[in-house]
Formats: C-alpha cells, sequence, structure tokens
C-alpha cells in the first residue's frame, strides 16, 4: 500500500538481548516515532531518517523472531520487533523507500559548484572511458586532479563519448536455452522410488511455449479442476510413458485418466499451427534439388533395412511421438525467441503472460488479407508470360543537370573577394592575342622545330652544371634537415619521449583553450574564477616548452621551435584577450568604488 | 604490345606516360619558348628509351579545350614519318601534335573574359591512368608505370574534385605521380598529387637548363628511387580545398563570436 506513513505496534530493543519495550511505531517520511504504551518507561525514539543509513531484518523461513534492525550513521542501531513477519515486511518496504529517496539527495564533499546528480552508471562509465583512454586520463588527471578544471566541466564537452558508451550496452534480450528439456535429469531417491523433478519459472516457460496443449491444459485445469502440484504430476508421468516408448501402456493409461490423455496425445494446437503454415508458403519457391542435395546414394549412409519391416498398431498410434518431432518443435521455439521478457515467479503469472503475447501476435496475423493480396500480385508478377504484356511505357522525368560550372565560377569569385591575395596569386594569364593568334604561333613553333631539328646543344654546358650543382646542393640540404623518405615528418626525427611530451602538449593546450574561450563573455563570478585558474595553467606550460626545446639535440632545434611556435601563438593570443579583458574590467571598475563582482 | 621475353626484363623497366602542357595561353606568355620547350622534352624521351630496351613511353598532349595520345614508343606506327633532320619518333609526335593542335583549336568557343585560362588537366590524368591500368591487365609481365606531369597553366579549382579523384585512385594502384611545374606562381595541384602518390615535384629555377632537371631528377626509374635521393619540398600547400571556403580563421577572432557556454 502506497502511504505516506506505516503505523504498527511493536517492541522497541536496543540490544538484542533487551526483552523491548512494547509499544506503536510510527513511520512517516521524514521520521520514525516509537511511543511506548506505558507513558513512564524511557523508550520514546524520535528519529530522523535523514540519519539511518540502512536496515537489516530477520528472515521469515527462520525459527526467529520478526525483527527489524534500523541502522543509523553513527553506528548505533534501532532493533523493533513485530507482531508478525506481514507487518515487518510492510515496515521494510517502506523503509526501503525512503532510504532510496534519500539516497538522491546525499551531500557531496565539495559543494563548490552546483549539484550533479550522479548515478552510479554514470561513474561507472567514466571510470572505464578513463581506463580505456590512457590520453583521457593523462588530461584529466593534470587538469582535474589538481584543480584547473572541474569535473562537470571535463566531462560536459564529452558528453558523445558518454552517449556511445551508454548505448553499447543496449538491452539484448536472453533467449531460451538450446539443451532440450529433456535433458533435464530428476533427482532420483532410490529407496523411497521417488522422482523429483524441479522446476523453475524458466523451465515452465519453455514447456508452454514448446507444447501449446500443455499450456492451453494449464490455463483450463488450474485452478479450478487440479492444482498445479497434480497437473505437473500427471504431466511428469506423462513423459516417464514416452520416454518408456511403451505406446501399449501410456493407451492404457490415457484411457483410464483423462487429464493425462491430453498429455499423451498429439499436440492437436501444432497441428493446425502447421497446416496453416503450408498453406502459407510461396509457390514460387524454387525447389530444385541438385547433386548436392542428394545424399542418400553416398556410400555409408542410411540404416539398412533387413528382414521384417515393424508393424505398426494404427490405434496406438495417437500415443506416439517420435524424437524428431520434438526436436524440430524445440529448434523452432528456441529460433523464434522468448516472446515474455519479465522475470516471472508464478507459473501462473508465466501461463497468463505467454497467452497474452500469442493472442497479440495472432491479432497481428489476422491482418494478413493485406499480405495475401500482396503476395497473389507478387505471383502474378513473377509467372507472367512476356509475349501477352502490354507495352510498359512510364512517365520518365526529365533529367536536369545543372551545369558545375555555374557553381565553381561563382565560388571562385567569392573566394577571391573574400581572401584578396591569400590565394597567392593565381595566375591570371594576360593575354592581348586572340585565341587563333595564340594557336597560330604555337603551331609555328612546331613548324620551325621541324624544320630546324631539335636545339643544338640541348643544354649548354654551364647551365647544366649549374643546375646540377644546385640540385645536389638543395639534396642533400634538406636530406639533413628533413629526411629521406617525403612521407616522413619533422616529429618522426624526434626521440619517442619529446614527441610524446609534444603531442601531450597539443592536445593539454587544446583543452584548455576549448574552455578558456568558451568562457568568454564573462558574466559570473564562477566563470572569472575559471577564466583566472586556466590563465594560471597556461602560463605554466611556457617554461615546460623551454624545457622540451632545451633537451633536443641542437640540430633538430630549429624544428623543434617551428612546431611549438604555433602553440606559442595561441598561448598568446588568449593570454592577451585576457589581460584585455582585465584592463576593460578596472576600467569600469573605476567608476564603481565597491568594485564589479 | 610486344611482348618481352622473361629474361630480358629487368626491375628498372618503366613505362612513362608524360602529361604535355600545350595550353596555348600559357606559352604565349611563358618565358620558355615552345620550340626550346619541345626540345628539351623530346631529347629526355629519348633518353628515357635508351635506358633500357623495353622502357616505354607515351605522351598525351593536355590541351585548352581537349586531351589526346599524340605518342606511344610501342606502337609499330612510328615508321610512317622520315624526316632527314630528326629521329623518327620525334617527327612522328610532331606531326601528331599539330594535328592535335588544329582540332583543339577548332573546339574553341567563346570565353567570358578574366575566366583563368588553365589546361584540362584532370582529362589527361584520367587518361593516363587508363592506359596503365590497360598495362596493368595486359600480364605478369609489364613495366612499372609512373606518370609526369609538365605543366605550366595555372590551376582550374572546378577541376578539383576531377584531379582528386584521379590523385586517389593513382594512390590506389600505387602510381607515383612525378610533376614539373614550369609556370611562375605555384601549383597547389601538382604539389598534392606528388605528395599523395610518393612521386617527386620539382620547379626548376632555371628553365634553360630544363633537360638537365628532367635527367636528374624525373628519369630515375622506380626500383632506383628507393636509393637515389631526389628533391623533396619543404611543405606541401594544401590549400586547395580552400578555393571554395573561406580563408582559415585565427583563434583569436573566433573568440569574438558569441559561444556557446559548456553546461556548468
Amino acid at each position: 500500500m502506497a502511504s505516506t506513513h506505516v503505523t504498527k505496534r511493536a517492541k522497541y530493543k536496543t540490544t538484542i538481548k533487551d526483552p523491548g519495550t512494547p509499544g506503536t511505531l510510527r513511520m512517516t517520511f521524514e521520521k520514525i516515532l516509537f511511543v511506548p504504551h506505558n507513558p513512564k518507561s524511557a523508550g520514546k525514539l524520535d528519529v530522523e531518517f535523514r540519519y539511518i543509513k540502512g536496515q537489516k531484518h530477520t528472515k521469515e523461513g527462520s525459527n526467529k523472531p520478526p525483527w527489524l534492525n534500523l541502522t543509523n550513521n553513527q553506528n548505533g542501531s534501532f532493533i523493533f520487533e513485530f507482531e508478525n513477519y506481514s507487518d515487518l515486511q510492510e515496515c521494510r518496504d517502506f523503509v526501503g523507500k525512503v532510504l532510496a529517496k534519500g539516497g538522491e539527495v546525499s551531500e557531496k564533499p565539495t559543494v563548490a559548484y552546483p549539484d550533479e546528480q550522479l548515478s552510479a552508471a554514470e561513474m561507472e562509465l567514466r571510470i572505464k572511458l578513463l581506463q580505456e583512454d590512457s590520453e583521457l586520463q593523462k588530461l584529466h588527471k593534470q587538469f582535474v586532479l589538481s584543480g584547473v578544471l572541474t569535473e562537470t566541466e571535463f566531462w560536459a564537452t564529452r558528453k558523445k563519448l558518454l552517449d556511445r558508451e551508454v548505448s553499447k550496452k543496449t538491452k539484448q534480450w536472453l533467449g531460451f536455452k538450446s539443451a532440450m528439456i529433456s535433458d533435464i535429469k530428476p533427482s532420483t531417491d532410490g529407496r523411497t522410488n521417488k522422482v523429483t523433478f524441479n522446476l523453475t519459472p524458466e523451465v515452465i516457460l519453455q514447456i508452454f511455449a514448446e507444447k501449446p496443449a500443455v499450456h492451453r491444459a494449464f490455463l483450463s485445469y488450474v485452478p479450478n479442476k487440479m492444482s498445479e502440484r497434480t497437473f505437473w504430476t500427471k504431466y511428469f508421468r506423462a513423459e516417464y510413458l514416452h520416454s518408456t516408448k511403451n505406446s501399449i501402456a501410456a493407451a492404457a493409461e490415457a484411457a483410464e485418466d483423462e487429464e493425462l490423455a491430453v498429455f499423451l496425445k498429439q499436440d492437436d494446437i501444432l497441428a493446425s499451427e502447421a497446416q496453416k503454415k503450408i498453406r502459407r508458403v510461396d509457390p514460387t519457391l524454387d525447389m530444385e534439388a541438385d547433386e548436392g542435395d542428394d545424399y542418400t546414394h553416398l556410400p555409408d549412409h542410411g540404416i539398412f533395412r533387413e528382414g521384417n519391416k515393424e508393424m505398426t498398431e494404427s490405434q496406438n498410434e495417437l500415443y506416439k511421438r517420435s524424437l524428431s518431432q520434438d526436436i524440430n518443435r524445440h529448434a523452432a521455439v528456441v529460433l523464434e525467441g522468448r516472446a515474455v521478457d519479465v522475470e516471472l515467479e508464478d507459473t501462473k503469472a508465466v501461463a497468463e503472460a505467454l497467452a497474452q503475447s500469442k493472442q497479440k501476435s495472432s491479432n497481428k496475423g489476422e491482418s494478413d488479407g493485406d499480405i495475401s493480396r500482396e503476395r497473389l500480385d507478387r505471383l502474378s508478377r513473377m509467372t507472367e508470360i512476356e509475349d501477352l504484356q502490354g507495352p510498359n511505357t512510364l512517365p520518365l522525368a526529365p533529367l536536369c543537370i545543372k551545369d558545375p560550372r555555374d557553381y565553381f565560377d561563382s565560388q571562385q569569385a567569392n573566394a577571391l573577394r573574400t581572401s584578396g591575395d591569400a590565394l597567392g596569386g593565381i595566375e591570371q594569364i594576360k593575354c592581348g592575342l586572340s585565341t587563333q593568334e595564340v594557336y597560330g604561333s604555337l603551331r609555328e613553333s612546331i613548324s620551325s622545330i621541324k624544320a630546324m631539328g631539335l636545339k643544338e646543344p640541348i643544354v649548354k654546358p654551364e647551365v647544366a652544371h649549374q643546375v646540377f650543382d644546385a640540385l645536389t646542393n638543395s639534396i642533400s640540404n634538406t636530406k639533413y634537415h628533413i629526411g629521406k623518405n617525403p612521407q616522413e615528418s619533422v616529429l618522426d626525427r624526434l626521440p619517442r619521449k619529446t614527441k610524446e611530451e609534444l603531442l601531450h602538449h597539443w592536445t593539454s593546450i587544446l583543452e584548455l583553450l576549448k574552455h578558456f574561450w568558451a568562457s568568454y563573455p564573462i558574466t559570473t563570478t564562477y566563470l572569472y574564477a575559471k577564466v583566472n585558474r586556466l590563465k594560471d595553467a597556461m602560463s605554466n606550460i611556457y617554461p615546460q616548452l623551454e624545457e622540451i626545446k632545451g633537451s633536443v639535440p641542437s640540430e633538430l632545434r630549429h624544428q623543434v621551435s617551428l612546431l611549438v611556435r604555433p602553440m606559442h601563438q595561441a598561448l598568446d593570443a588568449a593570454i592577451q584577450h585576457y589581460e584585455a579583458s582585465m584592463q576593460k574590467r578596472s576600467a569600469q571598475s573605476g567608476e564603481r568604488p565597491n568594485g564589479y563582482v | 604490345m610486344a611482348s618481352a621475353p622473361s629474361k630480358l626484363y629487368a626491375d628498372d623497366v618503366s613505362l612513362v606516360v608524360v602529361l604535355l602542357d600545350t595550353n596555348p595561353f600559357f606559352w604565349s606568355s611563358s618565358s620558355l619558348s615552345f620550340s626550346q620547350f619541345l626540345s628539351h622534352v623530346l631529347a629526355f624521351l629519348n633518353a628515357i628509351l635508351t635506358l633500357n630496351q623495353l622502357n616505354q613511353v607515351v605522351v598525351i598532349a593536355t590541351g585548352y579545350n581537349s586531351c589526346d595520345y599524340v605518342f606511344d614508343s610501342s606502337s609499330d606506327l612510328n615508321r610512317s614519318f622520315e624526316n632527314g633532320r630528326m629521329p623518327v619518333m620525334c617527327s612522328s609526335l610532331l606531326q601528331k601534335l599539330e594535328e592535335f593542335l588544329i582540332k583543339d583549336e577548332q573546339l574553341s568557343k567563346e570565353e567570358p573574359e578574366g575566366k583563368i585560362k588553365s589546361s584540362l588537366f584532370s582529362g589527361s590524368l584520367s587518361m593516363a591512368l587508363c592506359y596503365i591500368q590497360r598495362v596493368f591487365r595486359s600480364g605478369a609481365l609489364h613495366p612499372h608505370p609512373r606518370i609526369l606531369c609538365l605543366q605550366g597553366s595555372p590551376d582550374g579549382p572546378e577541376q578539383y574534385v576531377a584531379i582528386m579523384n584521379a590523385i586517389f585512385s593513382a594512390q590506389r594502384s600505387s602510381v607515383p605521380i612525378d610533376s614539373c611545374y614550369l609556370g611562375s606562381q605555384n601549383s597547389a595541384f601538382l604539389q598534392q598529387a606528388s605528395y599523395i602518390t610518393a612521386g617527386v615535384h620539382h620547379k626548376p629555377q632555371n628553365l634553360d637548363g630544363l633537360f638537365q632537371y628532367l635527367m636528374t631528377i624525373f628519369a630515375t626509374d622506380l626500383h632506383s628511387r628507393s636509393f637515389i635521393h631526389l628533391p623533396k619540398p619543404v611543405g606541401v600547400d594544401f590549400r586547395a580545398s580552400s578555393v571554395f571556403g573561406q580563408a582559415q580563421s585565427e583563434a583569436a577572432s573566433a573568440s569574438d563570436k558569441k559561444r556557446k557556454t559548456p553546461e556548468t
């Protein structure tokens, strides 16, 4: 019952040995009030729920009396003895509810920023992310643990990462076990000749899914005609009879007990379902067999039949069940998947849930009037005779392909306009001559060379020598500075530690700058403090970069300083901006005597 | 294509596809005259063919309105042009080039003033790659192909996408694109092409010695490139993509825009 308070008669004990003071226990969402019946006794108790940390209780099945033990956060405990276990249960639920609610607004040790609802799952996610990505962990350690950035800020920009982790853990429905139920062995007691089956709701669900006749029998017989226990006893008796493969005995027992007969007969629901499925098979399915399908003529295949075939009794045919039928049915059910996805504790609930889901799926099946019409359409399309078809003129949409040059030309004009000479001056060939003249001059050159032959000498020796020298010089210089491989970059030539440090500095600078620029314009004190912190952290990076430059051998120093330069530029820009805004502020605050805060 | 006896096949057999820039607008304003340029190039092609008996050379002319094959060293049609003044190969090339120019002129139409007069580099690059693909499928024994671009015309931004596509497909088929830029500015497309496909890019300082540049740098076959040092550019201009957008903005200017603060 969802009430806002619980009142019960109980005895309050301070320790286990204490006989307890009888009285009334009243619990509301805020506090626990215990008033003893005897106003003179000293057991009055008035405790706020805030102080209650946890609860313990004695189990119902044990021989102990119903006790509820509430522990508070000073490690004291309040023990209440109830009259019966249902009272205890009620109080326990209530306390559980209150404690769960209370846990959400627990105080946090660092209260410098607005409260953040951090569920345990989210903490776990963050820890997992940190463990997986060492780069992230280094950044986290550097900034958050040293107080430059707070947790919230750090993770605020990484929402996408967290979301991705969450979506990875999508709920997957657990299917049925592949092992057959008949493989579940009961425990046999040799002495008393009793066989004990252990039924869990899981197994029951599987039995109902595989054998719809049993399901139907359960729904109709229990609890009207027989108890659940009797039902299962009869079911297992039927199973036993099947396993002995004694169809005569099965027929005999079925004749006596009509309920047992239900379990022994063939499953008629299954039969009708199978018939429906056969009617729905697509006639256009190509079932042509090829050589690979013919396994019967392989050597060593099949069982040799010799002599007499077994004559089967037709009247007992009804009570036989073959292994292949069982296996096929089991496989079909496992592949269909689990229709009921709830933790069920009660057989009755299981049966009803399964019936409900079947109802739903049969409702969906009724709408397959459309489906059958669609199938007929498809059939007629697949079996059409081309000669008898009419002309197939579909309306064609006219193609509309625009000239890409319109786009590119306009963009080019844009680019030239906005960036001025940032393009490095695309060469505009000033051509005063017309097309004709231009082509004409080219053709003239060709004719002249045809007439005169190749230039003699092709290249003058001094020029060649000059070119050769220059090339050799430049090649050897660049090889020294940059390296042989055209794809190699400067970073690869640095010692590994330096390279890692430089890269780490880059990422940390980016992180700091991200937060720095995002805090402008400064509107609250919080942002103001944050910006100060970030600026201090940024100033600390300069000496670190100098150190790296110093640690590198002298021939690489120039390269390293080239790499470090953009970092300096970015930091300088940020610090400049900071100082400019500080000046503006102090100019403004000069007017107010109290200062602007 | 003539089949080669396998025992003559060595590591350094190469197929060089030369993309010759025949943009008349560029050549009319270039310091190097077209006939001088042709002498350098023809001598260079001859030299390549003498480096190895099985080397092949294919020349594709990159015109202003069209592109076409003008020379294929493995074809047998080279016999027909006899001219006492020069080797047979050169005269056939020149003849074909002249015919190509006539055709190209006929295709020209009215162009708006101020348009960048770029040659159809993407077209000739694609033709070269198609030829090379055919060579790949000709059998197990084939020369190592590479592409040499002799370009002087400026980059045409409308060809950016097509050129990048060609570059990536060359990269996938491991065909290096060497480039020699003869113009006065820089060509970002050529630099990118050579960088991405692991080819060599060079902009000769002294165009009179073009032949020496070609022989020193671009005659090296692919096998020898593993131990011969070739010039490497100090930096590659990847800015071609910014032709379509604004120039990169600095971090400082970004702060002036209002930014959404992260939740705190």
